[in-house]
C-alpha cells in the first residue's frame, strides 16, 4: 500500500504544500471578489419611467439618453425598448430617421426599427430591455439587457385595452 | 592582551568614500574595469567582457537598449503626470487641459510620455524582427525569446490602459471597441469584459481600473521582466554576427575577439541614449500628443477607430467573424510566435542576416507576395465576395470564420510547399519566408486600417481619410 510507504517527512511536506496551495487559492478568491464590479449606480441599471403610452406616436423611435435605450413604438402600437449599444463592438448606435433604421458609425452595422440586423458585422439584433405598461405608464427595466438571436413579435408590449 | 588596530586609513573622508565605492575609480587596467562592472548594481546586468563583433551597430541597431531608455523615460514622465492627474470622469479631461495650458512644461512632459509609449511599441516590434532575422532566438536563447513576447504584450497592455486616461472621445471609444473584442471569447468573454471594465460599459470604474493597471501593476511586472530579460542576455551571451561565408563579421577569421564592457559597450550605450533622448525631446517640442473633445458616451464618432496598433486587428474584424478575428487568429499567431524558437534551425544561420543568400531572396519574394496579395484580398472581400450572403443557410461563424480561415491556411501550406520546391530551400529558410509573408501581411493590414479606412469604415484614398 502506498499509504504505508508515506514517511513522516513526506506527510509533513505534502501537508505544508497543501496548506500553501490552499492559502494561494484563498488569496486568489479574495482578490477576485475585491476587484469584481460594484453595482452600477445612477439611473442606468434601474427601472425607468418613460412616460405615458399615448405620448409615443405609433411608428416612432424615442431616445432615452440617461437610460441608454430607444423606446420604439411599432406600427401596430406595440412597445419595444432597445439597448443602444451595438452588438458588434459596443458603439452607441444612433437612429437615422431619414433611412428609418439604426446605423452604427463604427463598422457600419445597420438594424431595423425592431433591432433586426440588416447589415453585418453585428452578429445579433440589438439587445432589448423588458418593458411593462402599468396604468398607461411605460416602464423600462435597464438592469439586464436581454440578448436574442432574432427579433420576435412576442416581445412587443401593448397597452391593455380598458374593458 | 593585544589590541588589533583597524589597518585602514584614519582619514574619515576617504573611509566614507571607500565604504561606498569599493573599486578604484577610474579603473587603471582591464581587471579593474571588469571588477567595476561586476560590483556595480546597475552595470552588473552586463557581463564584464563582450564579444567585439556584437558591438557593431548594424547588428542590434541598439533596439533593446532603446526600449530600456524608453521605459526609463516613461517612468520618469509618467510619475510626473501622476502629480497633476486625477483618474475620475469629472476631472480627467479637465486635468489634461490644465496640463497643457497651466502646468509649466506640462505639454512637453505629456508629449514625451505619449511619444515614448508609442515609439516603444514600434521599437519592441523592430527588436523582435531583428532577433528573428539574425537567428538570435536559437538555443540556449529560446526562453528569452518567450520573455520578449511577454514584454511585447505588456507594452501593448500599457499603451492600451494609458490610452483611456485622457478621457477624450478618442480614448473612450477606442477602449469601448477594444474591450468589446473580449466579449467574443466563448463562455467567459462577457464576464471577463465586465470584470476589466468594472461594469457593462466604459465608465468611472473603468478609469479607476485602468489607472491602477497603468501606473502600478503593468509597470512593476514590465520592469521586473525587463531586468530578467537582460540578465538572461548576459547568461546566454549575445549571438555573434556572421557573414554569408561563415566568417565572424568584423574580423578576418572565425575567432571571436573579446573586449571589456567598460568602456567599449557602456560608452556606446550612453552616447546612443543621449542622442535618442535628444531626438525624442526635439520631436516632442514640435509635435503635440492628440487630445480631442471630452468623452461623450452618447455619441460615437464616425469613424470610431481603435488605437493605431490595433488597426491590423480591426481590419481583420471587417473580414472575419469576430470570434475568429479577435480570438482564434491572434491566439494562433501568439502560439506560433512563442513556439517558434523550438523549431529545427540551420546551425550555419546563427548571426547571419536572413539565414543565407537564398534566405534573403526568399524573404524578398515573400514580402512582395504579401504586398500584392493582401490589398487584393481586402478589395475583393469588400466589393466582390460576400460569403455570408452567398451561403445564407450557414451561420456566419462558418461562412465568415471557418471557411475563409481554412482557405488561408491552405494557401499558406501551398506557399510553403511552392517556395521550398522553387528555391530547393531548407525548412529553416522556407519557414522564414512564411514568417515574412505573415509579418508583412500584418503590417499591410495595419496600414490599410490607418490610412485607407474613412467614414463608416469604407475603403477610401488616404487624402479622403485624413
Ligand atoms: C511601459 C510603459 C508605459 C507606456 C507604454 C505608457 C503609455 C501611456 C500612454 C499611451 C498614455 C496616454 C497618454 C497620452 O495620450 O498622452 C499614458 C498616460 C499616462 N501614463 Fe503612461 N505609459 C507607461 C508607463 C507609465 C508609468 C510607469 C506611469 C507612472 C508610474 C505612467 C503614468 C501615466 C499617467 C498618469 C498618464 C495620464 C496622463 C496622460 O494621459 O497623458 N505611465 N501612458
Ligand atoms: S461597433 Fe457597431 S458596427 Fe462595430
Amino acid at each position: 500500500m502506498a499509504a504505508k510507504d508515506l514517511s513522516r517527512r513526506d506527510f509533513l511536506n505534502i501537508a505544508w504544500g497543501a496548506a500553501g496551495a490552499l492559502a494561494l487559492v484563498e488569496a486568489g478568491g479574495v482578490a477576485l471578489s475585491f476587484f469584481s464590479p460594484r453595482i452600477v449606480e445612477g439611473e442606468f441599471g434601474g427601472v425607468i419611467e418613460a412616460g405615458t403610452a399615448d405620448s409615443f406616436p405609433v411608428g416612432s423611435v424615442t431616445p432615452f439618453t440617461q437610460g441608454r435605450f430607444y423606446l420604439v413604438r411599432m406600427q401596430d402600437g406595440g412597445f419595444l425598448a432597445l439597448y443602444r449599444k451595438c452588438t458588434h463592438l459596443g458603439c452607441a448606435v444612433p437612429w437615422n430617421p431619414a433611412e428609418g433604421r439604426f446605423v452604427c458609425p463604427c463598422h457600419a452595422s445597420a438594424f431595423e426599427m425592431d433591432g433586426q440586423v440588416i447589415n453585418t458585422p453585428a452578429p445579433r439584433p440589438l439587445d432589448r430591455f423588458a418593458v411593462t405598461i402599468v396604468d398607461g405608464i411605460v416602464k423600462v427595466d435597464t438592469g439586464t439587457p436581454i440578448q436574442r438571436d432574432h427579433s420576435n413579435p412576442n416581445e412587443l408590449v401593448y397597452v391593455e385595452m380598458a374593458t | 592582551m593585544t589590541h588589533e588596530h583597524d589597518p585602514r586609513p584614519e582619514d574619515l573622508k576617504q573611509r566614507v568614500w571607500e565604504s561606498i565605492q569599493r573599486d578604484e575609480l577610474p579603473p587603471q587596467d582591464d581587471r579593474g574595469r571588469m571588477r567595476l562592472v561586476m560590483n556595480n548594481l546597475v552595470l552588473h546586468l552586463h557581463p564584464s567582457k563582450v564579444a567585439k563583433p556584437t558591438l557593431k551597430f548594424t547588428y542590434t541597431w541598439g533596439l533593446g537598449g532603446l526600449a530600456i531608455l524608453l521605459v526609463a523615460l516613461l517612468a520618469a514622465t509618467g510619475v510626473m503626470l501622476m502629480f497633476v492627474y486625477t483618474p475620475s470622469p469629472e476631472t480627467a479631461y479637465q486635468d489634461m487641459l490644465k496640463l497643457q495650458t497651466e502646468v509649466w512644461f506640462g505639454q512637453l512632459v505629456r508629449n514625451v510620455h505619449h511619444w515614448s509609449g508609442n515609439l516603444l511599441l514600434i521599437v519592441a516590434f523592430l527588436h523582435l524582427l531583428r532577433v528573428f532575422f539574425t537567428g538570435g532566438f536559437r538555443t540556449p536563447r529560446e526562453f528569452n525569446w518567450m520573455l520578449g513576447v511577454v514584454l511585447l504584450l505588456l507594452v501593448v497592455a500599457a499603451n492600451f490602459t494609458g490610452y483611456l486616461l485622457p478621457w477624450d472621445q478618442l480614448a473612450y471609444w477606442a477602449v469601448t471597441v477594444g474591450s468589446s473584442l473580449l466579449s467574443y471569447v466563448p463562455l467567459i468573454g462577457e464576464g471577463l469584459r465586465n470584470f476589466l471594465l468594472g461594469g457593462p460599459e466604459v465608465g468611472a470604474a473603468t478609469l479607476t481600473n485602468f489607472y491602477g493597471l497603468h501606473v502600478a501593476i503593468i509597470p512593476l511586472i514590465l520592469m521586473g521582466i525587463v531586468s530578467f530579460h537582460i540578465w538572461r542576455v548576459r547568461k546566454d551571451t549575445l549571438s555573434v554576427p556572421h557573414k554569408l561565408d561563415g566568417m565572424v563579421d568584423g574580423t578576418e577569421g572565425t575567432q571571436v575577439e573579446k573586449v571589456t564592457t567598460l568602456p567599449h559597450l557602456v560608452s556606446r550605450e550612453m552616447v546612443f541614449a543621449l542622442v535618442m533622448t535628444g531626438a525624442i525631446l526635439l520631436w516632442s517640442v514640435w509635435v503635440n500628443a492628440p487630445l480631442e473633445a471630452a468623452a461623450n458616451p452618447d455619441h460615437s464618432p464616425n469613424p470610431a477607430k481603435a488605437a493605431w496598433y490595433f488597426m491590423g486587428l480591426q481590419e481583420l474584424l471587417l473580414h472575419f467573424h469576430p470570434t475568429f478575428a479577435a480570438i482564434i487568429i491572434p491566439a494562433l499567431a501568439m502560439g506560433a510566435l512563442i513556439l517558434l524558437p523550438y523549431q529545427r534551425f540551420d546551425l550555419s544561420a546563427e548571426g547571419v542576416w536572413f539565414r543565407s543568400r537564398k534566405g534573403r531572396q526568399m524573404a524578398l519574394v515573400a514580402a512582395l507576395n504579401a504586398l500584392i496579395a493582401v490589398p487584393l484580398l481586402v478589395v475583393l472581400d469588400e466589393y466582390v465576395f460576400d460569403l455570408a450572403a452567398l451561403l445564407p443557410s450557414l451561420p456566419t461563424l462558418i461562412s465568415n470564420g471557418v471557411l475563409p480561415l481554412a482557405a488561408i491556411l491552405l494557401l499558406l501550406i501551398g506557399f510553403y510547399d511552392g517556395m521550398k520546391r522553387l528555391f530547393k530551400a531548407s525548412a529553416c529558410e522556407t519557414r522564414q519566408s512564411v514568417f515574412v509573408l505573415l509579418v508583412v501581411s500584418f503590417v499591410v493590414l495595419t496600414v490599410i486600417g490607418i490610412v485607407f479606412r474613412g467614414e463608416g469604415m469604407a475603403l477610401m484614398l488616404p487624402w479622403e481619410v485624413l
